[in-house]
């Protein structure tokens, strides 16, 4: 019964997100973004004629980093705030009263929610990811490495994010549920570069900022092995560890272990506290 | 040491009572919104429950229906304990607030609860229910574009589609129109006559007094009163205008109760639980002594005025 309810809300979920506007408004930011990459791409192509393979190589390497931080952020934005409104605005609105009046348990509910919104980011960040990696791959003949890794990656930070927007709209208004999920993400993001910037000057205690926002809001580090799934070993100079654009090192499994854990985690607080609240 | 029947928890869940609930506490930021309630609704029973805004009704209401933590007390359900989300599986609940998903279609509306009830009800049914509540012809329309009226409509459809054995409605004709209300009304009556238990909260005491057979007054988070319409409203009374009254006739008259007179005007207090029999008897009875009856009109105090007693008894108090 429990799995039926948590499957029937998921598909609830889908449907409310293919019915209204934020499919239509991310399809065409992503669209925009596909369609600039692809003519960057092929610019980079035309007009460096003069680099040396290598340097085309790592042109297009970085670019296709950036370009795939622009689909990650989408993305955030997208199911951050799709996640808040989803469950704030229904207690909000009183939609959630006649939903849990019936014999199901809030945290199938929850669980459903979440499943839905996990279902919709990663698709969404597969299948623009793997759009973008067939436009590289035409314009430029470049190929990522290890592209399944890196879309899996982008999959798992997306439902980070999501989840976290999920724990913050059963306790906060569905709009700052939204704001506080993309702020926490950028935040994280900074904190990433700070401590990248710590690494390449040697200091440990900057480098300390950056392990920390990762282990605390597993969004950053996910990114960075993302880039480091789609950049060429090229990449993997003296001159550029530090980089914003450039993952150092693959992600370990322990790393990985964590981010489920934190999912875990932050999922279980969410429904813990769905369950206590006054509807 | 006797015990309140609504104070005794009932064991056998098949004869258990629709809903029974015992001493409900809730306090919102140190204000008690419910204290210390208890009542109960039998199976096939329709009870209204009223009380000036603010009494703590709603909250009473979600407290049953596992929304709102009680901070002390017990709920059953059709016999199954309140916090057990099963014991819901047969009730039917329309909210106060009534909101449904805008981005789909009223049929689409009703399967969801449906499957969430984890009944299986045939479309043909579904579709009746939308009926019974006049959307039939709009049942493939998005939600987005109704009107409150439509969208309280619906609501009641989705507190009757799981075939429920108990209905909660929640001041359920606030958006209606009058049409709207009188629909209400003959829907109530039916599932009255369907032995299906309802738990009506509504302002609109006309509508309880007509439907329900018992009613519990909510004031300042309290019971102030409970009882049948007969408990509550007490005696009834029948003003007659009566000529050409003989000394056998007046004695016929006190047989019936105690009369009181203001010229040819006479009221006779006749008992609670009055034989429908009762006063065609006295008339006939009147007639055959010879009196000329011109008027006969049966009275009750209506609940509206003994609401208002109970309310303002218990603000003296």
């Amino acid at each position: 019964m429990t799995a039926k309810i948590v499957l029937t809300v998921a598909a609830l979920t889908l449907r409310e997100v293919a019915r209204r506007r934020v499919l239509r408004a991310l399809a065409v930011l992503t669209a925009v973004l596909l369609g600039l990459s692809a003519w960057g791409f092929s610019r980079i192509d035309a007009e460096f004629g003069g680099l040396t393979s290598g340097e085309a190589l790592m042109a297009s390497t970085i670019v296709l980093n950036l370009v795939m931080f622009g689909l990650s952020l989408i993305a955030a934005l997208g199911t951050a705030f799709l996640a808040g409104p989803t469950m704030a605005g229904e207690i909000e609105s009183g939609i959630a009263l006649a939903v849990l009046a019936r014999p199901v348990r809030r945290g199938a509910v929850l669980l459903g929610k979440w499943l839905g919104l996990v279902v919709f980011g990663s698709g969404f960040v597969i299948a623009a990811g793997c759009a973008q990696l067939l436009i590289v791959r035409f314009t430029t003949g470049y190929q990522a490495p290890q592209p399944v890794a890196g879309l899996a990656l982008l999959a798992a930070q997306t439902t980070v994010l999501l989840t976290l927007g999920l724990l913050l709209s059963t306790a906060i208004s569905p709009m700052a549920s939204g704001i506080v999920a993309v702020g926490l993400f950028g935040a994280a993001w900074v904190a990433g570069v700070v401590g990248g910037v710590g690494t390449a000057l040697g200091n440990d205690s900057v480098a300390q900022v950056g392990t920390v926002s990762r282990m605390i809001l597993p969004t950053d580090g996910l990114w960075r092995g993302a880039m480091y799934a789609f950049q060429d070993p090229i990449l993997l100079s003296p001159q550029l560890i530090g980089h914003p654009l450039v993952g150092d090192a693959p992600l370990a499994g322990a790393y990985l272990g964590w981010a489920a854990v934190w999912v875990a985690l932050v999922l279980g607080l969410a429904a813990l506290a769905f369950q206590r609240r006054d509807l | 040491m006797s015990l309140d029947t609504a104070e005794r928890r009932p064991e056998q869940a098949a004869s258990a009572p629709a809903v029974w609930c015992s001493g409900l506490r809730k306090r919102y930021r140190g204000r008690v919104a419910v204290d210390d309630v208890s009542f109960t609704v039998g199976r096939g029973e329709v009870v209204g429950l009223l009380g000036p805004n603010g009494a703590g009704k709603t909250t009473a209401i979600k407290m049953l229906l596992g929304l709102v933590r009680p901070d002390a007390g017990e709920v059953l359900l059709l016999g199954q304990p309140g916090a057990d989300p099963r014991a819901r599986a047969r009730v039917g609940y329309l909210p106060e607030l009534f909101r449904y998903q805008p981005w789909l279609t009223a049929s689409e509306v009703l399967a969801l609860h449906v499957r969430l009830a984890g009944v299986d009800i045939p479309a043909a049914e579904q579709r009746e229910s939308l009926a019974l509540v006049g959307l039939a012809d709009r049942a493939g329309d998005r939600l987005g574009g109704f009107s409150k009226g439509m969208q309280q409509r619906l609501g009641l459809a989705v507190a009757l589609v799981a075939r429920p054995e108990l209905v909660v409605l929640d001041e359920p004709t606030s958006a209606l129109d009058p049409i709207g209300r009188a629909d209400v009304r003959d829907l109530l009556l039916e599932l009255k006559s369907r032995q299906v238990a309802v738990l009506l909260n509504s302002h609109l005491i006309g509508e309880v007094e007509r439907v329900c057979d018992r009613v519990v007054i909510l004031d300042k988070g309290r019971v102030a009163a409970a009882g049948t319409l007969a408990e509550l409203l007490g005696q009834n009374e029948l003003r007659l205008r009566l000529d050409t009254v003989s000394p056998q006739a007046e004695q016929r008259l006190a047989a019936a109760g105690s009369v009181s007179r203001d010229g040819d005007n006479r009221t006779v207090r006749l008992p609670a639980d009055l034989d429908p029999a009762t006063v065609p008897d006295l008339v006939a009875d009147l007639v055959r002594l010879g009196v000329r009856v011109h008027a006969v009109e049966p009275g009750r105090i209506s609940l509206e005025q003994r609401l208002l007693d109970i309310l303002r008894h218990e603000e003296h108090a």
